[in-house]
C-alpha cells in the first residue's frame, strides 16, 4: 500500500508543480495585464513619448482617476488611518487635485513611496503628482525634469536637544551625538551647519523614523534634527519622557515641501498650482465647505468668477466651471486643511498663515 | 545486521541493558539525577526556576493582568492616557483599534470580508496540499482554480463586487500573495535551473550558472530596488508595470536562484547508478529526471527547502521598503498615528504571532513529512 501511495506521489507531483504553476503564472499575469489595459487608455490620449505634447490631464481623465504620490506612514502628512483610509495634509491636498479634475476627490489612488522611489516614481509616470513632504530646491527642478507648482507648507530644520544638556542654542551643541534619519536633506544640512560653525559632530545615521523613537528612549542621542514639524509632532507623543527634551530656536534650514509634477506639460501645472491658490483665496475671502453654497448669490464680482457664476476660469484651465466649488467642498479651505492635519500635532501655523496675518502664504488674483 | 546477530550470540543482552533503578521512579527519579544530582547542580536549578518565575511572572503582569483592553474614544480620535500611565502593562487597546488594518491594509474597509475569505482559501489550500492522501493531478486544477478565485476576489469588478486595484492590496492577505505565487513559480523554475545547471549542453549550463550566482550575489533588497527604481526608468515613457507586480517579479526570481541550488544539492546527492540504471532501461533525459531523479533527489532536500520556505515567507517583509502595505509593513504604520504611537511592542507581538503561527506549522509539517518519507527508504 505504502509504495502504491508512493506512486502517486511520483507521478502526481510534476503535474501538480505544472498546474500549480500555470494557475499562478495566470494570477501574475493578470497583475501584470490589469494595469496595462489601464495605462494603454493612457497612452492613447498621450500622443508620444517624449514629445512636446503631453496631455497628463487628458491621461488622467481616461484613465478615470488620479495617481498621487504620498509617504504614507508620516503622521500630519500622510498616513493610513484605522479603515485604511489615507489621511493628512499631502493627502488632502492630492485630494484637491482630483477633486478639481474630476469633482470627486475620491476619484484618486495613493501611491506609497519612500525617499528614494520618490522621484523615479514620478519622472517614469507611475505617479501624476508627488506631495510627499518634498523640499523645493534648485537641483531637484533644474535636473530632475521636475517642477513644483506650489508650495503648501514651509517648513525649516531644527533640533531637539536632551535638557540635561543645559544648552539653549544649537551652536552649542559641539561635540554633541545628534541623530539624523537617512538619505534626507536634514543629514546634508546638519553637516553643512556643522561645518560652517566649525563645530566637531558625531552623527547617528537612523533609517526609520520609528527607530529615532528608541534611540532617544535608550539615551543614544544627544540632540536629534530634522523638520521642526517631525520634531513638534514626536516629543508631542512621548508622553512624559518628551518633557526630557527642548526644541532649539535654530532653525537651519529652509524646507518649502511643494507638489512636484514632470516638466513639459504646462495645462497640468497650472491646474496643481491654481487648485492651491483656489484654496488660499477661499481662505482670503471666508469661503469654507459648508458656508460655500452660501455665496452662489454673491454679489462681489470675484466671488461669482471663484463660483464660476461669471468669467472663465475654469475654461481657462480646461476644467469644468465649478472646479473651484468642487475643491472646496471636497477638501475646504487651506485652514481648513491645517486644523484637520497639521494641528492634530500640536503645531502652530506661524509662517504658513496667509500674508495678510503675517505668514508667507499669498494668493495671486484669480480673474 | 549486527544487532540481530547480537542477539542470537547473546541472548542475556537485552536483559543486561535493562535498568532497574528507573522502573517506579518516574518525575522524581528523572528529576533527583538530571536536576539535583549535586548540591552545585541542585542551586543552578534553583537559582534558574527562580529566575524563569520572575520573568515569568512579570510577563504574565504585562501580557494580561496590568494590560490595557480598550480606551475611550475622544473627538479627535481615541484617548490612549490610560494606556501611557505609571505601570501599565500592555496595551492591547492598540490592536483592538489596528487589527484590520494589520490584516488588510488599506483595502476599503466595507470590503474587508474579501480579503479575509482569501486568508481562510489560502490556509485551507496549504492544508489541504500538505496531505498526502490529496497528491494527484486533482490538486493541481484545485490550485489553479483557488488562485483564479482568489484573484477574482481581491480585484472583483464582476459579479457586483466593486474593483479593487492591487495598490490598495495589504496587510496578511499580500504577504501570502506574494510568498505563495513567488515559492509556486520560483520552486518549478528552480528545478529547472537546477536540471539546467548539471546540463551537458554548455549554453544552457553556461546560463544557468550566471543566473544563480548573478541573483545569489545580490541582496534582495537590491533586487527590489531594481524592481522598483530602475526598472520604470528603463521602460518606454507611459508604459509601466505595476509596482506589486514588480516586486513579485523580483522576489520570484531570487527565490529560484536560491531553490536551484538547494536542488541541485539534492541531484547531487543521487548516486550516478541511478542514472545509469535509468538510461540502460531505455529513458529518455526527460522520463528519468521526472520518474527516477527528481522524485529522490527532491526527498533528499526537503528539509533545506522547507527551511528556504521559511525564510521566503519572512524575506516577504522586505517589500516594506518599495512601499508596499505588507504584513510587518501594516504593523508599523499601524503605530506611525500620534495617538497610537510607541506602542510599537505590542503590534510587533501580534505580528510576529502571526508569523511564527506560519512558519512553525511549515517546520512541523517537514519534519512530519521527512520523517514518513524516510520510512519509505529504510524499511
Amino acid at each position: 500500500m505504502e509504495t502504491f501511495g508512493n506512486s502517486h506521489t511520483r507521478a502526481g507531483r510534476p503535474h501538480s508543480k505544472l498546474a500549480v504553476t500555470l494557475g499562478a503564472a495566470v494570477l501574475v499575469a493578470a497583475m501584470a495585464i490589469a494595469p496595462f489595459s489601464a495605462q494603454a487608455q493612457t497612452q492613447s490620449g498621450q500622443g508620444g513619448s517624449a514629445s512636446d505634447k503631453v496631455d497628463t490631464l487628458g491621461a488622467i481623465k481616461a484613465r478615470g482617476y488620479f495617481i498621487c504620490g504620498v509617504a504614507g506612514d508620516r503622521p500630519g502628512f500622510s498616513f493610513p488611518d484605522g479603515k485604511g483610509v489615507m489621511q493628512g495634509l499631502d493627502a488632502d491636498i492630492c485630494r484637491s487635485v482630483a477633486a478639481a479634475i474630476f469633482g470627486d476627490p475620491e476619484k484618486i489612488r495613493f501611491t506609497s513611496l519612500t525617499s528614494l522611489t520618490r522621484f523615479p516614481a514620478l519622472q517614469s509616470g507611475e505617479v501624476d503628482m508627488l506631495a510627499r513632504f518634498t523640499t523645493w530646491t534648485l537641483t531637484r527642478e533644474a535636473s530632475l525634469g521636475l517642477d513644483v507648482a506650489s508650495v503648501y507648507f514651509y517648513d525649516g530644520q531644527g533640533f531637539m536637544a536632551k535638557k540635561s544638556l543645559g544648552v539653549k542654542s544649537a551652536l552649542e551643541l559641539d561635540g554633541a551625538t545628534v541623530c539624523v534619519t537617512q538619505g534626507s536633506t536634514s543629514e546634508a544640512n546638519m553637516v553643512d551647519f556643522f561645518r560652517a560653525h566649525n563645530l566637531a559632530l558625531k552623527p547617528i545615521v537612523i533609517e526609520k523614523i520609528e527607530q529615532v523613537r528608541d534611540a532617544l528612549a535608550n539615551n543614544r542621542c544627544d540632540a536629534y534634527t530634522n523638520d521642526s514639524t517631525l520634531l513638534g509632532s514626536l516629543k508631542l507623543s512621548m508622553g512624559p519622557a518628551g518633557d526630557e527634551y527642548i526644541l532649539l530656536p535654530d532653525v537651519i534650514s529652509k524646507e518649502p515641501l511643494g507638489t512636484f509634477v514632470r516638466k513639459g506639460d504646462q495645462r497640468f501645472f497650472d491646474i496643481v498650482r491654481w487648485t492651491y491658490i483656489a484654496m488660499l483665496t477661499a481662505e482670503e475671502n471666508g469661503i469654507t465647505k459648508t458656508n460655500i453654497d452660501t455665496f452662489r448669490k454673491t454679489r462681489d464680482p470675484q466671488n461669482q468668477r471663484f463660483m464660476g457664476e461669471t468669467g472663465d476660469l475654469g475654461a481657462a484651465l480646461g476644467l469644468d466651471a465649478q472646479w473651484a466649488v468642487n475643491v472646496i467642498k471636497a477638501v475646504g479651505n487651506t485652514a481648513e486643511l491645517w486644523d484637520r492635519t497639521i494641528a492634530g500635532l500640536g503645531i502652530q501655523r506661524g509662517v504658513n498663515r496667509l500674508a495678510k496675518d503675517g505668514g508667507l502664504q499669498y494668493a495671486p488674483p484669480m480673474r | 545486521m549486527t544487532a540481530l546477530v547480537e542477539h542470537i550470540v547473546n541472548p542475556t543482552l537485552i536483559e543486561a541493558r535493562e535498568r532497574p533503578e528507573l522502573i517506579g521512579g518516574g518525575f522524581f527519579a528523572w528529576a533527583r539525577e538530571k536536576l539535583f544530582y549535586s548540591w552545585l547542580s541542585s542551586l543552578t536549578t534553583l537559582v534558574l526556576l527562580a529566575a524563569m518565575a520572575k520573568v515569568g511572572i512579570s510577563l504574565f503582569q504585562w501580557a494580561f493582568l496590568d494590560a490595557v483592553w480598550s480606551v475611550p474614544a475622544g473627538p479627535q480620535g481615541p484617548i490612549t492616557d490610560s494606556c501611557r500611565a505609571l505601570g501599565s502593562g500592555a496595551c492591547w487597546a492598540v490592536i483592538r483599534e489596528k487589527y484590520r488594518f494589520i490584516l488588510f491594509g488599506t483595502y476599503p474597509f466595507e470590503q474587508h470580508w474579501r480579503p479575509a475569505i482569501v486568508i481562510a482559501l489560502f490556509v485551507g489550500l496549504f492544508v489541504v496540499s500538505a496531505m498526502k492522501r490529496f497528491w494527484r493531478i486533482e490538486l493541481a486544477a484545485l490550485w489553479g482554480l483557488m488562485l483564479l478565485l482568489i484573484g477574482l476576489l481581491m480585484w472583483g469588478g464582476i459579479f457586483g463586487l466593486t474593483f479593487v486595484s492591487q495598490a490598495n492590496w495589504g496587510g496578511l492577505a499580500l504577504t501570502l500573495i506574494i510568498a505563495t505565487i513567488g515559492v509556486a513559480i520560483a520552486f518549478p523554475l528552480s528545478v529547472l535551473v537546477a536540471l539546467g545547471r548539471r546540463s551537458d549542453l554548455p549554453f544552457i549550463k553556461w546560463l544557468c550558472v550566471a543566473y544563480v550566482e548573478v541573483i545569489r550575489g545580490v541582496p534582495l533588497i537590491t533586487l527590489l530596488f531594481m524592481a522598483s527604481v530602475m526598472f520604470p526608468l528603463l521602460m518606454p515613457e507611459g508604459v509601466n508595470l505595476d509596482k506589486l507586480v514588480r516586486a513579485q517579479i523580483a522576489i520570484i526570481l531570487f527565490f529560484a536562484a536560491y531553490l536551484a541550488e538547494v536542488v541541485r544539492g539534492g541531484l547531487q546527492a543521487l548516486p550516478k547508478g541511478q542514472y545509469e540504471a535509468a538510461y540502460v532501461l531505455g529513458l529518455s533525459y526527460w522520463q528519468t529526471s521526472r520518474r527516477i531523479v527528481l522524485p529522490q533527489a527532491l526527498r533528499t532536500v526537503i528539509p533545506p527547502l522547507v527551511n528556504n520556505f521559511i525564510g521566503f515567507f519572512k524575506d516577504t517583509s522586505l517589500v516594506l521598503i518599495i512601499g508596499l502595505y505588507d504584513l510587518l509593513h501594516s504593523a508599523q504604520v499601524a503605530v506611525a498615528e500620534p495617538a497610537w504611537q510607541g506602542f510599537g511592542v505590542e503590534t510587533y507581538i501580534f505580528a510576529g504571532l502571526i508569523y511564527f503561527a506560519f512558519c512553525f506549522a511549515m517546520s512541523r509539517y517537514s519534519q512530519w513529512l521527512e520523517f514518513g518519507l524516510n520510512m519509505l527508504r529504510h524499511r
